[in-house]
């Protein structure tokens, strides 16, 4: 078990694309940190550079004590879980689950007493002499699991590791790892492209676009205070309303000259202004004329899309408030309201 | 048969009748009558032949030379197939490893292919050139007095050399093309369970080059008893004599110069049990073959 | 909690760039494995360029002759035998004829085959599949002798059809069109029908379309095949105008033997000439070709 540091890490490939820009942080002992972004953000090149799967330009990259940089990855003491497993084809559950042991030259019992353990753990006693392919997906899943978990590594690393499952079963090992993660302990990196997974997994989210992390924070912390336009739109579905507004008279106006809150010291000029849905009210009385064109029926809540002005707006009501079609008007909260830098799309 | 596929009758039968009709003539024709030769005696002369039984096949196998030839396409397939998958992997896996200059070791490395074996067996005359042969005199180099289509084990050597010289090329497409579908990242699992490069092919990459190898095999021993011939028949430059050959250069050599039609329809059939045994096993082997999924 | 302006008691450690001898290793290999099938055809070439007499006294060297014209003149218009018919040049019709004819043969009779098998509800379609492939099984040099006797007796022997014909007659090309056709989705048979296309216009319409690359892969492997036929050639053509070079090769291996100035410039341009053609389509289309021969073992 360790704490990860990474100092000004860099990746340019030899065709001169720069995957990811310097970039510098520090995981503590034990957390479980979600790397996300859209696909090409770098956050996979970013996990195989730990991994040393992938050369690292520039930069220090250090797990525990230790620089790692030209460390090779079956020395860096590391586990990793990959996204369509990668077990070895040919071997039984049994050896896909003990060859990183057998490897390190540890006597045959304490491997046997690994592998049952881990086996016990993950329900996969009864298939240890099965190849993986007589498995089921999940059954599989939980083999790449066992062969991480027996190294009793310094670092687990996940590289999407759900994403060939279906959507029931997707839940379920996502509640599995967290859980089994806790009970370990042991600190862990964790890369995927669903924002649900990582709101849900995470101590910490780390956001990435273009090979920039945007922002490093709570799952809290990123989606209610969200750095940037990016964040606020990649994290949360539906993704928080993003309006055009502008400051005037010391008010962020929207919709021509409609003024939600106060704007801060001293600013003119155009701005982004960003609610999530359900801090928007369906009210008589509010100032803000809105037409719902489509209501989308969830259960427990229902999702109202339509236009405010001439911008797409999405709403959340619980089941029992009110879902109006066509013309109504809202309200916000002006103490959940983000502003955003309109150039820039930084938060203000 | 496609479960979606057309009713029609007379449009299969119309697109089946040329392929049936020479495989009729050309294939099933030819291996029957062969089967029957076999059991005939034909006179030198011409004049009939007479049914003789199974005796074409005893006096095979009681013959001394018939089964020096045997041992010798033994050695000579066993040595063509092991030196040529051994040095084509070899290849293959350090073509795999590189990332500069890949694509022309690749064309380097198997063009050969498609030379034609009894030019293969020109230039290794060339080669072997008694005066000024590059290989005569590194041979010589050595202390080897080689002597091509004289000495009966050089010329089975450069007739081994060039054979393999021919294959290796088959063999690394093959085990390249194997080694680029095993998964990227069950490799990069393999990288971090295992620090030893060594290791890790022999744990992971020729286990599940296995196939690759085993179907390789086959094609390997088909190629050197049948596919050399023409590169012993230039070798030997038209002269058998008492130089090594194969036993599908003794079935030409009997029937189509020895003008004994019985006994090379007798050894051509029990070839054709040799090839029928490999491909069963071959057949059987792609059926098993292991498909990781 | 750390944040990106995390400083690092950690001094910047370069990482190493040292040479890595694997990799010069791994060179090493594919350049010595590059050299042992180069150095063959590298000798091939220098003789064509040098005076049989400097080959005959010094052996091939690292210099390059002057006399490519020459030998290729020689080549090209000087005939061995005794008819004077077989030219380098009647023997590269020949040779291209057989390549040419053999792969087309072979993948318009296979394609046919192959569709009729896969498409149609036909009774005897499994009897057919196995009549065709069993011709997988044998071949052709081990029922070299009855083959011949059949071609003979059909007054074949001599002509383009005995010498191209019965190489048709084994399935590989079926097999492989076979293999491709089931792979082809059945929704497309489906959609055709319902847009009204009868067997033939889907064929000619869809399927040979879909079938372009396999095609073209076919048809490289299966002209080098034709190009480099050796044995059957040998038996089938007596006439020295019906000469391969691939088959003529024995003759000018055997006339280097017999006499007192072998013309080695000659022969070895024939050699060239005969490896030239298939070399050059194998490396121009290299990927169809490997993709052609790799997939049809599956």
């Amino acid at each position: 078990m360790a704490r990860v540091h990474l100092e000004t890490i860099r990746k340019i490939y030899p065709n001169g694309f720069e995957a990811v820009t310097p970039t510098s942080f520090d995981i503590p002992d034990g957390e479980f940190v979600v790397l996300v972004g859209p696909s090409g953000c770098g956050k996979s090149t970013l996990l195989r550079m730990i991994a040393g799967l992938e050369d690292i330009t520039e930069g220090t990259l250090s797990i525990g004590d230790r620089v790692v940089n030209g460390v090779d990855p079956a020395d860096r003491d590391i586990a990793m879980v990959f996204q369509n497993y990668a077990l070895y084809p040919h071997m039984t559950v049994r050896r896909n689950i003990a060859y990183g042991l057998q490897n390190r030259k540890i006597d045959k019992a304490t491997i046997e007493q690994k592998v049952q353990e881990a086996a016990t753990m993950l329900n996969l006693t009864e298939y240890l002499d099965r190849k993986p392919a007589q498995l089921s997906g999940g059954q599989r899943q939980r083999v790449a699991m066992g062969r991480a978990i027996v190294r009793d590594p310094a670092l687990f690393l996940f590289d999407e590791p759900l994403s060939n499952l279906d959507a029931k079963l997707r839940n379920q090992m996502r509640i599995e790892i967290k859980a089994l993660q806790r009970r370990l302990g042991v600190t862990s990196i964790y890369v995927t492209h669903d924002q649900v997974e990582a709101m849900t997994m995470a101590d910490r989210i780390i956001v990435m676009n273009g090979g920039k992390v945007e922002q490093i924070g709570t799952p809290h912390e990123v989606y209610h205070n969200p750095a940037s336009t990016f964040v606020a739109s990649f994290m949360g579905a539906p993704p928080m309303n993003l309006l055009e507004a502008r400051f005037e008279d010391g008010m962020v106006r929207i919709n021509g000259g409609t003024p939600v809150m106060p704007a801060p010291a001293a600013r003119t000029g155009n701005v982004t202004l960003g609610i999530r849905p359900e801090d928007v009210r369906i009210d008589d009385a509010g100032d803000i004329p809105f037409h719902v064109d489509l209501v989308e029926e969830l259960g427990a809540h229902r999702l109202l899309h339509g236009q405010l002005g001439d911008q797409t707006f999405s709403i959340h009501a619980m089941k029992d408030e009110p879902a109006p079609q066509g013309a109504t008007r809202l309200s916000l909260i002006p103490d959940n309201i983000c502003l955003f830098d309109s150039e820039t799309g930084k938060r203000i | 048969m496609k479960s979606a596929g057309f009713t029609t009758r007379w449009l299969p039968i119309l697109l089946l009748v040329p392929q049936l009709s020479i495989i009729a003539i050309f294939f099933y024709w030819p291996a029957i009558y062969a089967m029957q030769s076999s059991f005939y005696l034909q006179d030198p002369f011409g004049f009939g032949s007479t049914f003789v039984g199974l005796e074409n096949y005893s006096s095979l196998l009681s013959s001394s030379e018939y089964m020096k030839v045997t041992r010798f396409t033994v050695v000579f397939t066993a040595l063509v197939t092991f030196f040529s998958l051994a040095l084509a992997l070899l290849l293959a896996v350090k073509a795999d490893n590189v990332l500069r200059g890949a694509k022309t070791y690749r064309t380097l490395l198997m063009w050969v292919y498609a030379v034609a074996p009894p030019v293969a067996g020109f230039i290794g005359v060339m080669m072997f050139n008694q005066s000024w042969g590059p290989l005569t005199e590194l041979a010589r180099s050595i202390g080897w007095d080689f002597k091509l289509g004289v000495n009966f084990n050089d010329t089975a050597s450069a007739m081994i050399l060039v054979s393999v010289w021919k294959q290796v090329p088959v063999n690394f497409i093959f085990f390249l093309s194997g080694l680029q579908s095993i998964p990227k990242s069950v490799r990069e699992a393999a990288l971090i369970d295992n620090r030893s490069s060594f290791g890790r092919f022999w744990d992971v990459t020729f286990p599940l080059l296995a196939p690759t190898g085993f179907f390789l095999l086959i094609i390997n021993i088909t190629y050197s008893l049948f596919d050399t011939f023409g590169v012993i028949d230039t070798m030997v430059k038209g002269e058998p004599g008492n130089n090594p050959m194969t036993l599908v250069y003794k079935v030409y050599v009997d029937g189509f110069r020895g003008n004994d039609l019985g006994g090379s329809s007798a050894q051509s059939v029990i070839l054709m049990v040799l090839v029928l045994a490999l491909t069963i096993f071959q057949f059987r082997l792609v059926e098993r073959r292991i498909h990781y999924t | 909690m750390a944040d990106t302006t995390h400083t690092s008691e950690n001094t910047v450690a370069r990482p190493r760039k040292s040479i890595k001898w694997g990799t010069v290793f791994d060179h090493t290999v594919l350049i010595l494995g590059s050299l042992f099938m180069l150095v063959p055809i590298l000798m091939v070439l220098q003789t064509v360029t040098t005076p049989d007499l400097e080959t005959i006294k010094n052996g091939p060297g690292l210099t390059i002759g002057t006399e490519l014209d020459d030998n290729f003149a020689k080549a090209m218009f000087q005939a061995s035998g005794f008819s004077g018919e077989n030219t380098g040049t009647s023997m590269l019709i020949n040779s291209l004829i057989l390549g040419v004819g053999f792969a087309v043969g072979k993948i318009v009779i296979g394609m046919m085959a192959a569709y009729a098998i896969v498409y149609f509800r036909l009774r005897f379609a499994t009897f057919a599949f196995w009549l065709i492939f069993t011709t997988l099984l044998l071949p052709l040099e081990v029922r070299i002798l009855p083959s011949y006797e059949i071609v003979q007796q059909l007054g074949m022997l001599n002509t383009y059809s005995g010498l191209i014909i019965p190489l048709v007659a084994s399935a590989t090309a079926t097999f492989f069109f076979r293999q491709f056709f089931r792979s082809v989705p059945n929704e497309l048979v489906e959609a055709a029908r319902i847009d009204g296309a009868g067997p033939v216009k889907f064929f000619i319409d869809i399927l040979v379309p879909l079938s372009q690359t396999m095609i073209a892969a076919m048809f490289i492997i299966m002209f080098v095949y034709g190009w480099n036929q050796y044995l059957w050639p040998t038996m089938i053509t007596t006439d020295e105008d019906m000469y391969t070079l691939v088959r003529g090769i024995k003759q000018i291996t055997q006339d280097l033997e017999g006499t007192n100035v072998p013309e080695y410039g000659r022969a070895n341009m024939l050699a060239l000439i005969a490896i030239l053609p298939p070399v050059l389509i194998v490396i121009f289309f290299q990927s169809w070709f490997v993709k052609g021969l790799t997939e049809s073992d599956k």
